[in-house]
């Protein structure tokens, strides 16, 4: 072993074929090392961003970085509106809401599908599969001018369900994608005991599929949440006044009144805060929904 | 070799199940029912989420073919008018449009495969146990949770930026004066603020297909003496590849389209205008509505004759589970 | 699993703590409102600040803001008024679009609010800025008015009167570009290592790097298009113009040159990271405004020339009022107190008089309290304001006006593309000659449809 890919690629297969309290040899530690690197390297912007937001305008655009500098939550306050500008609330409330009904509803659309995809597949239902993806795939900016017109028309500009209705499509070949290897996981012998004893489809969804599904329906919902709050595109063009999600807010940030860097690093952090709330309570069924979707 | 995700729900490898033979009604060989009646039983559930993304995503579509045959700039509206295919004759002739495409490939291709790389070897580190492991992993999944044009903004104004910036406040530390990242190196400092984000993204998808390795086989291989490199390459990268392939695919969905960095760090200046960045502008700052239709049309069969390449690799996946 | 219980839990509470701060946060509903789009300029930010206290108070109006930045702000401004989409009651809109907008009838003429409110006093809009904020006339009129300036500015060479004392270093009543250059060369990175000889734009956009551009071009002896509409971008006073401007900002220009704009060489200037700007006049209320590090330090002169006698631009934010809204009344209360004298005096109350969204009426000038705290601009600005003129800023006659811009609605995307092939030049990804033939390409495109007409 010469080479750091080497060291690096192979210490972990060792390391996961050798139980738990096994030998640790040079090599782990170098490997645990690195690994320690890595993930600071990683966080590293993050933390910076949450420091930054905690020091005032002056401090945060020091020509070296300030680490101690003393913390002031003024970025906060003035994010929040306390210098008379807009409040951000409006927008985390719409955020908010777009990200939660959409996902709601993208799961209550995706189960029955991806039942339809896997337990009791219908015909050609990779083709399907196919259909689904592919849209996916098509640039969404092509279908925003249409989309925009017919919002003028119908007068859905600046409306949130007009939002929930694009962030549903947004979510839903992904979450049917997901949804369906995790149906395909469950043994059939469940489905068939299940009719035998008469149960309805409702009864079967209910009482059988949805228990063991539950873990996959939350990590599907988590990215489908994320997806969504995350969205800036659609809703730069298509919301306004009244229904101004965080991301869109965010940008408004970026003033030509001289210093604001505290102030955005602060919006930012705020307006990230349920993602990577949501994110780490969850990251293991993150990891096992990612993959079950990805893989199967 | 049909391996599949070990999980709590669903112990055993044979992920390959035929459709139910128990099924209530009649079924044809292969288990679909037979009766016209019991199909559209079986489509049922599948209809709402058909017909919801039909007219969301492909109803617009159609709008846009229409309009990319007409004379449509918003500024003018006296002067609109079917034209044939004189916005797919500019569009065919517009050099900017070729140079965006072209971006968009580079973009696509260095992030994508940057970040499995990196993904990869941050999955096989992170796949072992040690000290604090929860923390780290907690510390490098970070990144994809942070909203991308916060990502996009925190990187333009708090980490490049010449005069205050994170990167060149450090090297100043060792008395480097760095250099104005953003106008020297353009495409390359958006290429870094997307794979920092979606290297977390691979990672999570590679770090359950290690996790998924069937533990006997590494045993054995690890008895009869096989080096870490050895059992790397010839058990680890097979069993990964689906998942490689797979993680290829799902980023790169997100990274052909992405909007926020080009349009955050660089306005698309610089020579970083993206497809998705171009059409924009030709639809909101030149409000030729008849062009950027056109163009989205052609970048619309462009990317499904890619899709359908990029499918075969599904489909490849969906046949092996769909096999009997 | 407890884990999907558990994410249940969350977001119930998330929706409970959300739904209680909707009373704090959700807009109140006193049944009057107007929405407003505006760009986040600086004043902009005052008037957003101070509308609840002096404006909702007194009318009962409620107004709802939404603030972009420029870039953004024009394309949501097109779409907006484009396709009359009702979103918003008013916006800022510039004497670039108010011309080509009006002409298509997507905003209100003012003439009668404007006849049934004395005390707004349109007499004392200087007279450039109306006319250039004018439109097709209604009710039998020559023309009419359709937007309101918020401020009005041209552009000035602002300096650091200190650095350049100490360095031994005199700047001209009215300077020529080669005078600037060399002064340029002479400040750069002499009186510290870090401050840079001049900010200049180099941000794409066709009113970022293009505002400062086209008055060099203008000055220069180069245009975008002849009378009758025979592109120039490649000719010799264009490609002179953009060659001497790139070579400036490369070798003396401040750091970040590519992707500096307005607010970039703005923090530059405050921050001494540059001795010189040429910028808008507008950008001196913020230099002069307490609290600023640079404040008393710098000296304002005429736009540096080279071929006409003056180079000034000539630009107004400006209220225009959608043609399709509905409370065409409560919207021009508020554009008319945003830009009445009064609104003027709040500012200087509030926030001290350089602050003050000025450049746009006499009396402003004639006003003891503004010139003592905006001494130090205040003439340079009124007579780069009424120098101006978009008729005939060249040396050549022009199919349309506008100094900065050429007034067709085609010019926002040629000007943005062609923009960001300077702003590659400017950092060093290509040739001056290369940007400029394809400029002059995409501008044959445009100038084609013209000459048909």
């Amino acid at each position: 072993m010469t080479t750091a890919v080497q060291t690096a690629a192979a210490a972990p297969t060792t390391a996961t074929a050798t139980p738990p309290g096994g030998k640790k040899s040079n090599l782990g530690w170098l490997a645990t090392t690195a690994t320690w690197i890595i993930a600071f390297i990683f966080a590293a912007p993050i933390l910076w961003m949450v420091l930054t937001s905690f020091h005032s305008e002056n401090d945060a655009t020091q020509r070296t970085p300030q680490l101690f500098a003393p913390l002031t939550v003024e970025g906060y306050r003035n994010f929040f509106g306390a210098d008379g500008g807009a409040s951000p609330w409006p927008a985390l409330i719409n955020s908010a809401w777009a990200a939660i009904v959409s996902t709601l509803v993208v799961i209550a659309l995706a189960i029955p599908a991806a039942y339809a995809l896997s337990v009791r597949p219908v015909r050609k239902w990779s083709d399907v599969m196919f259909f689904f993806l592919s849209t996916k795939m098509l640039p969404a900016v092509a279908g925003l001018m249409p989309i925009y017109l017919i919002a003028t028309r119908i007068h859905m500009l600046d409306n949130i369900w007009f939002m929930i209705i694009i962030y549903t499509a947004m979510n839903l070949p992904i979450a049917i994608w997901m949804m369906r290897s995790f149906l395909a996981d469950i043994p059939r012998d469940l489905f068939e005991a299940a009719s035998l004893d008469g149960a309805g489809l409702l009864q079967t969804l209910r009482k059988v599929i949805a228990p063991i599904v539950s873990p996959g329906i939350a990590s599907t919902a988590l990215i489908c949440f994320i997806f969504a709050w995350n969205e800036m595109l659609f809703a730069r063009v298509l919301t306004g006044v009244v229904a101004e999600t965080s991301p869109v807010f965010l940008t408004s940030f970026v003033t030509s009144q001289g210093q604001f860097l505290a102030q955005v690093c602060a919006a930012a952090t705020v307006i990230s805060l349920p993602v990577l709330i949501a994110g780490f309570a969850a990251q293991d069924k993150l990891v096992q929904g990612l993959s079950l979707g990805a893989v199967k | 070799m049909t391996t599949a995700v070990q999980s709590d729900n669903a112990p055993g490898p044979d992920q390959a199940q035929p459709p139910p033979q128990a099924a209530p009604t009649a079924t044809d060989p292969e288990g679909y029912p037979q009766t016209a009646k019991e199909r559209w039983i079986r489509r049922a559930p599948l209809l709402p989420a058909l017909v919801f993304t039909i007219i969301v995503t492909q109803l617009p579509f159609v709008a846009t073919l229409a309009i990319s045959f007409f004379n449509w700039n918003a500024f003018r509206p006296d002067d609109r008018r079917f034209v044939w295919f004189d916005n797919y004759v500019n569009v065919f002739t517009d050099a900017d449009l070729r140079k965006s495409v072209f971006t968009t490939v580079i973009l696509t291709v260095v992030v994508v495969l940057v970040s499995l790389v990196l993904g990869l070897g941050i999955a096989l580190l992170l796949n072992r146990t040690f000290f604090g492991r929860g923390l780290a992993r907690t510390m490098i999944i970070a990144p994809f949770l942070i909203v991308p044009v916060a990502a996009a903004l925190l990187f333009k104004h708090a980490i490049y930026n010449s005069t205050f910036g994170l990167l060149n406040g450090v090297l100043r530390w060792f008395g480097i004066e760095g250099p104005d990242w953003i106008s020297q190196f353009p495409l390359t400092v958006i290429e870094v603020q997307l794979i920092w984000q979606w290297t977390p993204f691979m990672t999570l998808i590679l770090l359950a297909g290690l996790q998924s390795r069937p533990t006997d086989i590494l045993e054995a291989a690890s008895v009869d003496g096989a080096t870490g490199w050895q059992t790397f390459t010839n058990l680890t990268l097979p069993h990964m590849r689906r998942y490689l392939e797979l993680a290829a695919l799902l980023g790169a969905i997100y990274i052909v389209q992405n909007f926020d960095a080009v349009f955050t760090i660089t306005s698309g200046g610089l020579g970083t205008a993206n497809l998705p960045y171009t059409i924009y502008q030709t639809l909101f700052t030149a409000q030729n509505y008849g062009l950027a239709s056109a163009q989205g049309v052609v970048v619309v069969i462009a990317s499904l004759i890619i899709a359908t390449f990029a499918l075969r690799t599904v489909s490849g996946l969906l046949k092996d589970e769909g096999a009997k | 699993m407890c884990l999907p219980a558990k994410l249940i839990a969350g977001v119930g509470a998330l929706s409970l703590v959300l739904s209680g701060c909707a009373g704090a946060g959700g807009h109140s509903s006193s049944g009057r409102s107007i929405n407003i789009l505006m760009v986040n300029n600086p004043q902009m930010i005052d008037l957003q600040s101070l509308t609840a206290k002096y404006f909702t108070a007194e009318t009962g109006i409620d107004v709802n803001f939404t603030v972009l930045p420029e870039n953004d702000l024009r394309d949501k401004v097109a779409s907006e008024f484009t396709s009359q989409a009702g979103q918003y009651d008013a916006a800022t809109l510039s004497n670039f679009e108010v011309p080509i907008y009006s002409k298509n009838g997507w905003l209100l003429p003012l003439d009668s609010h404007i006849a049934g409110d004395p005390e707004f006093d349109q007499k004392d809009i200087f007279p450039s800025l109306a006319t250039s904020l004018s439109g097709p006339g209604v009710n039998g009129a020559e023309s009419s008015v359709y937007g309101e300036p918020f401020y009005g500015e041209s552009s000035f060479l602002m300096y650091r009167k200190d650095v350049f004392a100490s360095l031994g270093l005199t700047m001209p009543e009215k300077p020529t570009w080669d005078q600037v250059a060399d002064l340029a060369a002479k400040a750069d990175r002499t009186f510290d290592p870090n401050m840079r000889g001049i900010c200049l734009r180099g941000q794409p956009g066709w009113g970022q790097v293009f505002a400062p551009l086209t008055t060099v071009v203008n000055t220069f002896g180069g245009t975008w298009f002849d009378a009758d509409w025979t592109p120039q971008v490649n000719g010799p006073g264009f490609t002179a113009a953009t060659q001497f401007y790139v070579d400036l900002v490369r070798r003396h220009g401040e750091v970040g040159a590519p992707s500096a704009g307005f607010t970039e060489c703005l923090n530059a200037t405050m921050g001494s990271a540059v001795s010189m700007w040429y910028d808008a006049t507008s950008a001196a209320g913020s230099l002069e405004a307490d609290g600023s590090p640079v404040k008393g330090k710098m000296g304002y002169v005429q736009a540096p020339v080279k071929e006409t006698k003056s180079s000034g631009w000539l630009y107004a934010w400006s209220w225009a009022i959608e043609a399709s809204t509905k409370k065409a009344d409560d919207t021009w209360k508020f554009v008319s107190w945003a830009s009445s004298k009064e609104y003027e005096a709040i500012v200087g109350k509030e926030y001290g008089w350089a602050r003050t969204p000025a450049g746009k009426r006499q009396s402003t000038y004639d006003n003891p309290e503004y010139l003592k705290a905006a001494g130090a601009f205040a003439d340079a600005t009124r007579t780069a304001i009424l120098e101006a003129d978009p008729t005939n800023p060249g040396v050549q006659p022009r199919p349309t006006v506008g100094i900065q811009f050429v007034d067709i609605p085609e010019f926002t995307d040629l000007g943005t593309k062609v923009s960001q092939y300077v702003s590659s030049a400017i950092a060093g990804q290509t040739s001056v000659t290369d940007v400029l033939n394809q400029g002059q390409a995409l501008a044959e495109k445009v100038a084609k449809t013209y000459r048909e007409a």
